[in-house]
């Protein structure tokens, strides 16, 4: 190449790069804004918020406002329910964790009855459960509140779990997943007259640990941010979890809100799940390419 | 939680029951009363201190109130509960509810049959005509317990009518006279003059039975399931021309559906709104201004305006457990013990001066007018006096409202207020929308309840 | 595809399967029986009287003006969301495919609004653009743009768009990156010794190797902006001003448990659900077509 082309591309590529950077910057910073103004927000006082004198950075009230949150309950005082952000995360940690392991639980032992053995109506079985896939909770969310109020289970903690554990997703990437496993780890186990439950114990369960901490993630996350099924399945205060609960604290646009507890509440609320990601962000880049949910 | 709390209050009942038949039950677990409100802090606080009362004062019954969410989750709360079989001893139902409520004659015990069951007494003759319209029957008895009543008047902020150079002490009692007191406030900066909570319940059902034109055929629908809207009437049209054309000059602005307008007022959003009397107590505590209460404006020119505002709020229904299960005699026993408690002059007044809702009875407020509490609220005793406007009898037109579905029917009305203020329609067209909407509500009820 | 060595035994397998069977025959079978008898009957509320009208209720359903209505706004809330989400992952995915400084670093900060819950994400956007308190709400009534999402159905509708697509570009950014990262360099190479310009090269060689990428997150984000964000409208609109933002399952929660209209609640919910399968279908269709390729 000659120099004059040569300089040319090496200054296209500086604008690129340059260009990268400016994109990336721009859309980290959008990103970024709302929780901004939310943090910050949060640790003003009501009236400052109320008045509309949106602050840019952090004020003295910060630990009050929280501790309010925390434990009292944001926009106690006015027109919205009080239950404490300390309950309503409790809460929605219990969830998530249940649905979690519960999912993962019945997949993978439904994924392993259908890869390891052979009995007759397997595929039946198999496309049973395959076909929930198609319909998510939201679309049947009525009758299904209505088999909850025949069996008793409204306002309950398993009432809140149990219907959302049930998951074509996870058992199809386990079913996936099993049938990569060699043929000749089979062999090896009966020929060690191990039986079928000490083989999923011994070998299955320990080569599918990123798999489940991969889906460990993805689910916690999916548990954590439920939204209409909590709404619809719990009246209970007590049980308010807190992304239903953040909602209702808004009340119906309302400008006497508390908006600096209420903020501090949208912080608490996105802090778990976010930092799940955050921290185990291998496993949930996995979790979720391979669940392709 | 509940379920528990439910089953042992079932078996204290069985129990009770079973002995009670034979000698006292004073030694027994009190009776366990569950009662579902929609009272948000701190009214719903001052609730749970009347029920505290009442446990303190007798120990056969425990009355247990527990906070369900706003009004329309309550209502949908208790139906799901009734369903389960599960349905609470008392529920508190807002007012639009009372048509529902009162077609599911097997899910609810109407309060004149409660008491005549039980033996207990509860004195109606004296209670505010415009309460006990609502929430009676077309032969005049009652169908269910009336508790938090409010109605609707205005609020202004008196500083900003000085500053646009009006009499800050006389609110003007027409609408023309509002329009002008608005262009003036608009001249004098202030960049909304007024606003509006409840936009259905203020500008339709308050304006039509304050002017005596009926809402819907069949009295309201008092007298029947077969009612149909009648709001596209000329005087509503005007009205109705007349806020759109307020909006788009600046005069007036839309602030939502429901309460949602209600902190305008105290935030100094605005100046002048038009809110549940209920409104008082916080704008009191957060106006920093001084501000002022005057009743509902009107057109004059309608011969027989100002008549009487109607009520909101709520009214206590008894429940049946669910479709297949009733209730004990001690159970209905202690739902009407309590009723009856609430009915008391003291408490009702109580309540009454506590809370900034309507008095119960017209003695009641005679009562609290001679212990001098107006004088030191001024403008506490509008909403009454308003509801007394026009001589104090009703009339059809203004004795209330009773349409099932009636919820939706106030959101539908609200959807079309929105599209008009949006630029979208003009009076005429929203309230056509409206009333072919509002009807279809209105028939999709009375066929689901033609056989209830 | 089948394993050659398997377990023998019935009884086994069958247990194992059994949690899985159970939670879809009760949550899943049971319910869409469920919709399918409640969506041919007319009850009252209290369940006190019902009356078999067969298919009356769907007669009912797809001649109402409103909830063709929400047919339309559902269409165009979808779309928007999906290619306001695609588009901006795409270009931030590129732009972090390019081996520059920090990539990772800034990986980290576009994927974490993944875990923000939709109804969050919502309040997150409400506190930039509520007009009393909100940063750019305000700002844009100081710029005497007449700014109320809750009065004005465009701007309401921008709003539950822009605060949807926000958290679905981390998940759109996650699988494009992954698709990029598995463009095999050497045909990179081979494009760029072509003399091909890089917009050019991007436009003729890598966009056609990621449309079945792109294809797959159309639909997963068309799903996601039908069902997953009831959060959002609930939150922020409640479907309003006057239904501009009301979409079908939005309408299907409002008929269903607020206006106590079961049976058309249930009609709704049957024409979904053919709805979700019909997509299911077309997309499994695709991917068996990609698998054949």
């Amino acid at each position: 190449m000659t120099d004059p082309a040569l300089r040319a591309s090496r200054a296209r590529q500086r604008r690129s790069r340059w260009f990268a950077h400016g994109a990336l910057l721009l859309g980290v910073l959008i990103f970024a804004l709302p929780i901004w103004i939310t943090l910050v927000g949060s640790t003003h006082d009501v009236n400052t918020i109320g008045r509309g004198d949106v602050p840019l950075w952090f004020g003295a009230h910060g630990i009050e406002n929280y501790l309010a949150a925390w434990s009292r309950g944001s926009a106690a005082l006015r027109n919205t329910r009080a239950v404490p952000a300390g309950t309503m995360l409790w809460n929605s940690m219990v969830m998530a964790t249940l649905i979690a392991v519960g999912k993962i639980t019945i997949s993978i032992l439904s994924a392993y009855a259908v890869v390891f053995f052979a009995f007759p109506g397997r595929m039946l079985f198999f496309w049973m459960i395959f076909i929930t896939l198609m319909l998510p909770i939201e679309v049947r969310i009525i009758p299904t509140f209505q088999v909850m109020v025949d069996l008793h289970l409204t306002d309950s903690m398993a009432g809140l779990v149990i219907p959302v554990i049930a998951s074509a997703t996870a058992t199809l990437l386990f079913r996936q997943f099993f049938l990569t496993i060699p043929d000749e780890y089979v062999e090896a186990a009966k020929i060690d007259g191990a039986g079928p439950l000490r083989f999923f114990r011994d070998v299955v369960l320990p080569l599918s640990r990123t798999n489940i901490a991969a889906l460990f993630v993805i689910l916690f996350i999916y548990g954590w941010n439920q939204y209409l099924w909590p709404l619809l399945i719990i009246t209970d205060t007590s049980l308010e979890t807190i992304v239903v609960g953040l909602s209702k604290m808004i009340g119906r646009g309302d400008a006497q809100n508390e908006w600096n507890a209420i903020m501090a509440t949208a912080i608490l609320a996105l802090l778990p799940p976010v930092a799940v990601v955050v921290l185990m962000q291998r496993w949930f880049v996995k979790g979720l390419t391979e669940t392709e949910k | 939680m509940l379920r528990r709390t439910l089953a042992k209050g079932a078996v204290a009942l069985t129990t009770a029951g079973v002995i009670g038949g034979r000698q006292a039950v004073a030694q027994q677990d009190p009776v366990e009363i569950q009662f579902w409100h929609g009272l948000t802090q701190p009214l719903g606080g001052m609730l749970e201190q009347v029920v505290a009362d009442f446990n303190a004062s007798q120990q056969r019954y425990r009355v247990n109130a527990t906070y369900r969410g706003g009004y329309g989750e309550t209502m949908v709360a208790a139906i799901a509960a009734f369903r389960a079989n599960n349905a609470p001893h008392i529920v508190q139902m807002f007012e639009v509810g009372t048509a529902t409520m009162m077609a599911a004659s097997r899910a609810t015990k109407p309060l004149w049959e409660l008491l005549q069951q039980t033996g207990v007494n509860i004195n109606f003759d004296d209670v505010l005509a415009g309460i006990r319209g609502y929430y009676s029957l077309p032969d005049g008895r009652m169908a269910s317990m009336p508790f938090n009543s409010s109605t609707s008047v205005s609020f202004y902020n008196k500083d900003m009518f000085r500053k646009a150079g009006l009499d800050a002490e006389k609110f003007p009692t027409t609408w023309p006279a509002v329009a002008e007191a608005a262009r003036k406030l608009k001249a004098a900066g202030i960049a909304n003059p007024m606003t509006t909570s409840w936009p259905t319940w203020l500008m339709v059902e308050q304006f039509s039975a304050i002017h005596d034109i009926p809402l819907a055929t069949k009295g309201n629908g008092f007298s029947g399931l077969d009612t149909e809207l009648t709001i596209n009437n000329p005087l509503m049209v005007r009205h109705m021309q007349n806020l759109i054309d307020w909006h788009k000059e600046g005069l007036f602005r839309y602030g939502g559906r429901d309460s949602a307008a209600d902190g305008m007022l105290s935030a100094g959003e605005c100046a002048m709104t038009f809110a549940s009397s209920g409104t008082r107590a916080r704008i009191k505590k957060e106006a920093r201004f001084e501000w002022g209460t005057a009743m509902l404006p009107y057109y004059d020119d309608v011969p027989k305006a100002p008549l009487n505002s109607i009520i909101g709020g709520a009214s206590l229904w008894s429940m049946n457990k669910g479709a297949s299960t009733g209730r004990s005699d001690a159970e209905w026993k202690g739902i009407a013990e309590f009723l009856a408690w609430l009915a008391k002059p003291d408490v009702a007044a109580k309540w009454h001066t506590d809370t900034g809702y309507l008095p119960l009875t017209r003695s009641g407020y005679e009562r609290v007018k001679a212990s001098g509490f107006y004088k030191e609220n001024v403008g506490a005793d509008i909403p009454i006096e308003q509801m007394l406007r026009g001589g104090g009898t009703l009339t059809e037109n203004s004795r209330g409202v009773r349409l099932g579905g009636f919820a939706e029917i106030r959101n539908i009305i609200q959807e079309e207020m929105e599209k008009a203020f949006q630029g979208q329609q003009d009076a005429k067209t929203l309230l056509e929308n409206a009333t072919r909407r509002g009807n279809v509500v209105l028939r999709n009820f009375e066929r689901a309840n033609r056989n209830g | 595809m089948r394993k050659n060595v398997i377990f023998r035994g019935k009884l086994l397998p069958l247990l194992l399967l059994l949690p899985q069977l159970v939670i879809t025959g009760l949550f899943f079978f049971w319910p869409a029986g469920q919709a399918i008898w409640s969506s041919m009957l007319r009850e009252d509320a209290f369940g006190l009287s019902s009356n078999f009208v067969g298919l009356e209720n769907f007669t009912d359903v797809i001649l109402d003006p409103t909830w063709r209505a929400a047919a339309g706004t559902t269409a165009v809330f979808a779309f928007s969301v999906a290619i306001l989400a695609l588009s901006v992952a795409l270009l931030l995915a590129v732009q972090a495919d390019k081996a520059i400084r920090g990539s990772s670093l800034y990986k980290t900060l576009l994927i974490w609004p993944y875990a923000v819950a939709p109804a969050v994400a919502a309040v997150l956007w409400l506190f930039l653009f509520h007009p009393q308190i909100g940063l750019i709400g305000r700002a844009l009534s100081t710029a005497q743009i007449a700014w109320d999402y809750r009065l004005n159905g465009g701007q309401a509708m921008l709003l539950v768009i822009v605060a949807s697509a926000w958290k679905q570009v981390s998940y759109n950014f996650i699988f494009f990156l992954a698709g990029l990262q598995s463009i095999p360099k050497s045909v990179l190479e081979a494009a760029a010794i072509d003399g091909a310009r890089p917009v050019r090269r991007f436009w003729t060689v890598v966009f056609p190797l990621l449309s079945p990428t792109s294809f797959f997150l159309l639909t997963v984000n068309l799903v996601y902006a039908f069902f997953d964000t009831f959060g959002v409208i609930h939150a922020l609109t409640q479907g309003g001003p006057a239904k501009a933002t009301e979409t079908l399952i939005y309408k299907v929660y409002i008929d269903g448990v607020e206006n106590l209209n079961l049976g058309s609640s249930a009609a709704q919910s049957v024409i979904l659900m053919l709805i979700v399968i019909a997509m299911t279908v077309v997309q499994f269709r695709f991917i068996e077509r990609k698998v054949h390729y």
